[in-house]
């Protein structure tokens, strides 16, 4: 296997230097703000998701959590993604990730929608790993739903 | 090797018997394989370990000439099967000097097995005729360790809270070690069973449990071993042991996955209600109620893993043949090589015992900060398989202060070489996340 293919450079980067890290708290007090708490009960792997919306916007996606570079380099390349996006646009985004990570790498990527998220390409080739990348994308949509903006019920994650 | 003379009259280092490692490792037809370009090296035999062609051949031949159900036909081939069934339970039975063969119950795992001996106890309790010794309420202790795999925590979890009886547990020192300072407080009057692991399949740890088996017989508990973990790599004498019961898996000793054993006490077999019913396990039945078959049967409800048993009688020939003694030095030579080589790792940190004794060839360690999932990735690349995550031990994670753990366990088959491989993929881990 090509271990530099599951271990992107943009990867170890976000790992190494996480974007936006830390739980924070809604710079607009008229906002709605929720988190969300997953574990992979297989690994250990912890994420808390909160999201910040007036209901249209996501005005802030902070995150907190412990686990391997793969699960805490999405949850940055998440933040950095969807933070301040519109939600129809952001969940967008989210089915696009959810469709790579399921696609055995057999998905190709539009690097204008997923911008880093293209890195993850290489890790949907390594069914052990997908949960880990998806870890915080689940997070984030069940801290969405709870402030309020839930996925449509045509996107299917 | 040692500058220390051992005194004569003492046994000598040679007196120990040894096999050949290249040879056995020629019985084991996967250590063959290449994994990513890399020859195969396998350091998660305290997962599952391989089986030689020896047991796979037993496995095979049982399929292919004496398949049929056991213990209820008169034809030739079910006298077959149910010959070597039988004859599987005397060879494990021998393998661990159980006093009588009907002391073996097959189960499908440890886990089932330590489940059999909860479920019989939760049974007993709704049964006012049933042996006091199993009957719980509020007020009896149940005693645990910190220590232990999940499968002998859940079930005793589960126990407790059908039962109303109090779970209570050993803590883990800073070393790994079983705190056993506590013991007169913890098994007391009120303790009816105590399950504690034999040697623990996350630190190494091999337990000393002569003052705990003492402590538990003045207070007249019960004393379950998991020996998941000790009975493929150290010889086991249950009548040495003095435990009430013990339980082990096939899979981790060159054994078929589905089968596993329930040592009991026969006397303490035979006063248990039965868990699970269905066929095979009765005496007689009639439309209101049944009577029931004494032990084993009693405990082996509907068609059991029948060649599965038959092939881990193979496994235990096998390790038989080699020679227990001759395994456990082998894994003592190959511990202690591997806490030195690895302690010859910058930024690594051992969990459990760093010295060779009082443990087994188990070692889980942290890589400075880099999770055991990348580590054991990187490691994959070139081949080395070893396996990452809380090793269903959650509560030891959590002790050590760490969500997961890398670890790397050995057995008969295991070379310094492959300890050396391991040692090298962990510099080049460094490299990928320095």
């Amino acid at each position: 296997m090509q271990l530099d293919q599951l271990y992107q450079e943009i990867i170890l980067d976000h790992y190494k230097r996480p974007h936006g890290r830390g739980l924070r708290d809604a710079d607009d007090p008229g906002d709605q703000v929720a988190e969300a708490h997953h574990v992979n009960p297989t690994c250990g792997d912890e994420v808390t998701v909160r999201v910040a919306t007036d209901g249209t916007v996501l005005h802030d996606i902070s995150y907190d959590g412990m686990g391997c570079s793969i699960s805490q380099a999405s949850a940055s390349v998440l933040h950095e993604l969807l933070r301040g996006r519109g939600a129809g646009e952001a969940f967008e985004v989210h089915e696009a990730f959810v469709e790579l990570m399921s696609g055995r790498g057999q998905v190709t990527p539009d690097e204008d929608v997923l911008g880093d998220g293209v890195a993850f390409a290489g890790v949907a080739r390594y069914p052990a790993r997908v949960k880990c990348a998806l870890l915080p994308w689940m997070a984030f949509k069940d801290a969405a739903a709870r402030a309020g903006v839930g996925v449509s019920p045509e996107v299917k994650a | 090797m040692t500058s220390i003379a051992i005194p004569s009259g003492m046994p000598q280092y040679d007196n120990v018997p040894r096999f050949d490692v290249a040879r056995v490792r020629a019985d084991f037809p996967i250590l063959g394989r290449e994994i990513n370009g890399h020859p195969l090296v396998y350091l998660d035999s305290a997962n599952t370990s391989h089986k030689p062609r020896q047991v796979l051949d037993v496995l095979d031949e049982h399929y292919a000439r004496h398949n049929a159900n056991v213990s209820r036909s008169v034809h030739t081939l079910g006298t077959e099967a149910t010959e070597a069934y039988e004859g599987a339970r005397a060879k494990i039975a021998a393998f661990i000097n159980a006093p009588s063969t009907d002391e073996v119950v097959f189960t499908k795992n440890s886990t089932e097995a330590i489940n059999i001996v909860a479920y019989a106890f939760s049974n007993a309790t709704l049964r006012p005729d049933a042996d006091s010794r199993f009957r719980l309420g509020p007020g009896d202790e149940v005693v645990i360790s910190e220590m232990e795999h999940h499968s002998n925590i859940v079930p005793w979890q589960l126990l407790c809270e059908r039962t109303g009886a109090t779970l209570r547990w050993f803590p883990v020192t800073d070393q790994g070690r079983l705190d056993e300072s506590g013991l007169e407080d913890l098994v007391t009057e009120r303790t009816k069973i105590v399950s504690l692991v034999h040697m623990s399949n996350i630190l190494g740890t091999v337990n000393a449990t002569s003052r705990i088996t003492a402590r538990v017989r003045e207070v007249g508990a019960l004393l379950l071993l998991d020996c998941s973990q000790s009975v493929p790599h150290l010889p086991i004498d249950v009548v040495d042991l003095d435990a009430d019961y013990i339980v082990f898996t096939g899979h981790k000793m060159c054994g078929p996955t589905g089968i596993g054993v329930l040592w009991g006490r026969g006397e303490l077999l035979a006063a248990m209600p039965p868990v699970f019913g269905g066929g095979s396990m009765i005496e007689t039945v009639t439309m209101a109620r049944s009577t029931f078959a004494a032990p084993p049967a009693r405990f082996e409800a509907g068609t059991p893993p029948i060649a599965e048993a038959v092939a881990l009688g193979a496994a235990v020939d096998y390790l038989t043949g080699i020679g227990m003694q001759a395994i456990q030095w082998h894994e003592k030579e190959l511990t202690a090589y591997a806490l030195d080589a690895l302690g010859s790792v910058p930024d690594l940190r051992i969990f459990g015992p760093t010295v060779p004794v009082g443990r087994g060839g188990t070692i889980s360690f942290a890589l400075g900060d880099v999770h055991p999932h990348d580590v054991g990735q990187v490691l994959d690349s070139l081949g080395v398989q070893v396996r990452v995550g809380h090793h269903c031990a959650k509560p030891v994670c959590s002790r050590f202060g760490v969500p997961a753990m890398t670890r790397a366990s050995f057995y008969l088959y295991t070379t310094t070489e492959e300890i050396d491989a391991l040692v090298a993929g962990l510099e080049q881990v460094r490299k990928v996340f320095d």
